[in-house]
């Protein structure tokens, strides 16, 4: 089995898919699940062709929701630690969990890094979607895990940090946030697929 | 620092583990566990880590989804009190000094003031975690009536079991029991009441606004308990709906 984010034309669109066991509605073709750009923001990242190499490797999952983008990495990455502190989701995150050997869901805090330390290895992906606020913090706090060299994705919800700002200022200042850990490479506007959210795209340093 | 699997391998040892507290670090768990002779591979180190993760989280979240309801219904409860208090030292102040020109007791505004600070920080509370446990349902109804709700119903579980005609009448026992002897007519609406939604449709097409909102709450109590995950579309499908009700009213009615 090839453990890789693979293509497929849908609606003469081209998605990222991959091969697992489906965990919602998703769309199925060639045996594949396809990756929504609406339904999930590691998609629309992907099909505005941004790099995102999960493929075998370790991820730091923070704000994983109910799971599903979650559930899509897991289908090809090595390990997937999936934070999530708000309970419903996480309930739903844990039945998803169950479906994926290499999928470790922890209900935790992300903004406490120390509650799941003993557990996350070093990782090479930092992903992260968390709707509160200090999004740069939270990246910041746990750039800890994040191996040398290792990616940072974090995707930045304009509003939800401060509703009078315009949000390509707030992408910038959590960019600035961010520079103390990481080196930012780009910022990636999610249009159309998601309004006044954007994702900092960085390295470790 | 210790690792989890160096107190055990199984879901008692993790959750001792996470109490430890230490700063993040890179570390190659799975190899450090095959060195130190726990586990012969590193799938075998990941199956029982995956085994005691999806415990431990399910043990903790059957637990936290338990408290926040109760902290939540009693939120809600107490701003109710709250809210009661306040506005009866309102009445009871403004008749006395109706009566006598001033009010002699200055701890009573101060009363008044401090009441008026838990309702606030009461209702922030419950503004911070009713989204946590019911996202769509406080994506939809706000998360102060969508905590009513779910006191009403006695928690998320029983809300998400109702039919959406008992969701529309919560909060309205006592004119469906006026109702159910013959004294009234049927309830249209309960504490749905306030969801503008319903209290901004004309009063002609009340009953289906309130029908149609109750219809699209209970849908977000049932994703919410079942699901999860946040679906901006409930919102989206409830908006024009409403739309087309009111429009309707406006095409009939004059």
């Amino acid at each position: 089995m090839t453990r890789a984010v693979e293509w497929v034309k849908v609606d003469s669109e081209r998605y990222p898919a991959t091969e697992g066991e489906s965990v919602r509605d998703e769309r199925v073709v060639n045996g594949k699940r396809v990756w929504h750009p609406r339904k999930s923001k590691a998609a629309a990242l992907l099909v505005k062709g941004v790099d995102l190499p999960i493929g075998d490797a370790r991820v730091l999952y923070l704000g994983a929701g109910a799971g599903t983008t979650p559930s899509y990495f897991a289908d090809v990455a090595r390990a997937v630690y999936a934070v999530e502190f708000a309970p419903s989701p996480a309930s739903r995150l844990v039945d998803v969990a169950e479906t994926r050997k290499r999928l470790f869901p922890l209900f935790a805090d992300a903004r406490k890094p120390s509650e799941y330390s003993s557990v996350v290895e070093g990782v090479d992906v930092l992903y992260q979607d968390v709707a509160t606020r200090g999004q740069a913090d939270v990246a910041l706090k746990n750039a800890g895990f994040v191996r040398e060299g290792g990616r940072a994705y974090v995707i930045v919800k304009a509003r939800s940090e401060d509703v009078t700002a315009e949000p390509e200022e707030k992408y910038e200042e959590v960019a600035e946030k961010l520079d103390e850990k990481y080196e930012v490479e780009k910022v990636v506007d999610l249009s159309p697929f998601y309004d006044d959210h954007a994702a900092v795209v960085a390295r470790r340093r | 620092m210790t690792a989890w699997f160096e107190r055990g391998t199984d879901a008692d040892a993790l959750e001792t583990s996470l109490e430890d507290g230490a700063e993040p670090e890179v570390r190659d768990l799975p190899a450090l566990a095959v060195e130190k002779g726990v586990f012969e591979t590193h799938d075998g180190y990941y199956d029982a880590l995956h085994e005691a993760t999806v415990e431990v989280a399910r043990r903790r979240v059957d637990d936290a989804v338990d408290t926040a309801e109760r902290d939540i219904v009693n939120a809600v409860r107490t701003l109710e009190t709250l809210s009661e208090q306040i506005n009866e030292l309102d009445e009871r102040g403004r008749d006395w000094s109706d009566e006598t020109g001033r009010v002699p007791v200055d701890e009573i505004v101060e009363a008044r003031e401090s009441h008026e600070e838990a309702r606030d920080e009461t209702r922030r509370f419950i503004e911070e975690r009713t989204p946590e446990l019911a996202p769509n349902l406080s994506n939809l109804a706000g998360s102060v009536l969508a905590a009513r709700l779910i006191a009403l119903a006695g928690g998320l579980d029983k809300l998400a079991r109702m039919p959406s005609s008992t969701v529309q009448v919560l909060g309205a026992e006592d004119a469906l029991f006026a109702h159910l002897r013959g004294d009234a007519p049927p309830p249209k609406h309960g504490v749905i009441y306030v969801h503008p939604y319903v209290r901004e449709t004309d009063a002609d097409e009340r009953g289906s606004a309130a029908r149609a909102v109750a219809g699209k709450l209970t849908i977000a109590a049932r994703v919410d308990r079942y699901a999860g995950d946040l679906r901006p579309e409930l919102a989206e499908e409830l908006d024009e709906k409403i739309e087309g009700i009111r429009s309707r009213d406006g095409g009939d009615g004059s």
